[in-house]
């Protein structure tokens, strides 16, 4: 990764993740009312659009202090448990990259993230969450393959899962045929990633 | 000092119900806070639940009883953003959250630590 985390750099990928996940509120919100409470578009749209109003601060800090301040407003703002599961993700981030990552930081920032929402979640792969779309997109950056098409595709398999973890197991088996909003909105955000750095590097 | 306890929940009317059943059948004499809903409608809030912490803080530590899956996640992320010297003194019961309240202040009011007012309510969750 030749790609300087500079203050332009840290705010291209700040709006784009924001603008992807508002974007998309509607269609998160209509997948959460399939399966949830039906507030995960809206309670994302709200974090974020706090992030956006916060945007000049977060960018003007180096990368680990900026996605810690992403996280911690994310925790703030979102409500419900996606604040704490989604702040998580990027406060790890934070803790564990370096101001300019390489690739192989990258792997093991991701690597500490994905098992932070684990243990934040009390849970693990297989259970029709985030981290159906976090474990595969981890492993995809280990092998170097395509990190949107991995995030996709691993989205769109949860639609089979039947829910262990969150308010969609209180469905049982009547979460079957449905996307996980969670799922979704991480391949959101990985494909917003990966579309500022492709152009950015 | 008695141990402080918080109710969390998604409905500000259940967390304030559990929290007025606590006083009648309690009394006064455990520090008691709740908060529940976020933004207006049924959810909780992390900023909220620090903030019910703070109220309801004793140096004996504070238990926090929760309903649904968010208050418990969420009680857990507040619980990891307080100051490093209350984060330990802060504990999150596995226990029906009205029954759970009732039974932790009962407890916490005969001056029992932390730990015991925990197990208490726990014995609640089979």
């Amino acid at each position: 990764m030749s790609v300087a985390f500079d203050e332009p750099m840290r705010r291209k990928l700040v709006q784009a993740v924001a603008d992807a996940v508002i974007a998309h509120a509607e269609e998160l919100t209509a997948l959460d009312q399939a399966v949830g409470d039906g507030d995960h578009g809206l309670n994302m749209k709200r974090g974020f659009a706090a992030v956006l109003a916060d945007l000049d601060t977060i960018a003007a800090q180096p990368l680990p202090k900026a996605l810690h301040a992403l996280g911690m407003t994310l925790v703030m703002k979102v409500g419900g448990a996606s604040g704490p599961l989604f702040g998580t993700l990027f406060m790890q981030l934070g803790k564990s990259l370096p101001e300019q990552p390489a690739r192989a930081d990258a792997v093991t920032a991701f690597a500490a993230a994905v098992d932070a929402v684990k243990a934040r979640g009390k849970s693990d792969v297989g259970s029709k969450t985030m981290l159906d779309v976090l474990a595969p997109v981890l492993a995809a950056l280990r092998q170097g393959t395509d990190l949107p098409a991995a995030a996709d595709a691993a989205a769109q398999a949860t639609i089979p899962m039947k829910a262990l973890r969150g308010r969609a197991s209180f469905l049982g088996e009547r979460s079957v045929g449905h996307l996980d909003p969670g799922a979704r909105s991480v391949a959101l955000i990985v494909r917003a990633v990966c579309g500022v750095l492709e152009t950015g590097a | 000092m008695n141990v402080g306890i918080v109710i969390v929940s998604h409905s500000p009317d259940v967390a304030k119900g559990a929290a007025d059943m606590v006083r009648q059948m309690v009394g006064e004499e455990v520090p008691l806070a709740w908060c529940g809903g976020n933004e207006g409608g049924l959810g909780t809030s992390v900023a909220d639940i620090i903030a019910a912490i703070d109220r309801a803080w004793s140096e004996a530590g504070v238990a926090i009883l929760v309903d649904l899956g968010g208050a418990e996640t969420n009680s857990e992320m507040a619980i990891e953003l307080l100051p490093p010297e209350r984060q330990g003194r802060v504990a999150v019961c596995n226990a029906p959250v009205v029954e759970g309240a009732v039974v932790a202040a009962t407890e916490a009011s005969g001056g029992s630590s932390l730990a015991q007012v925990k197990a208490t309510a726990e014995e609640l969750s089979p």
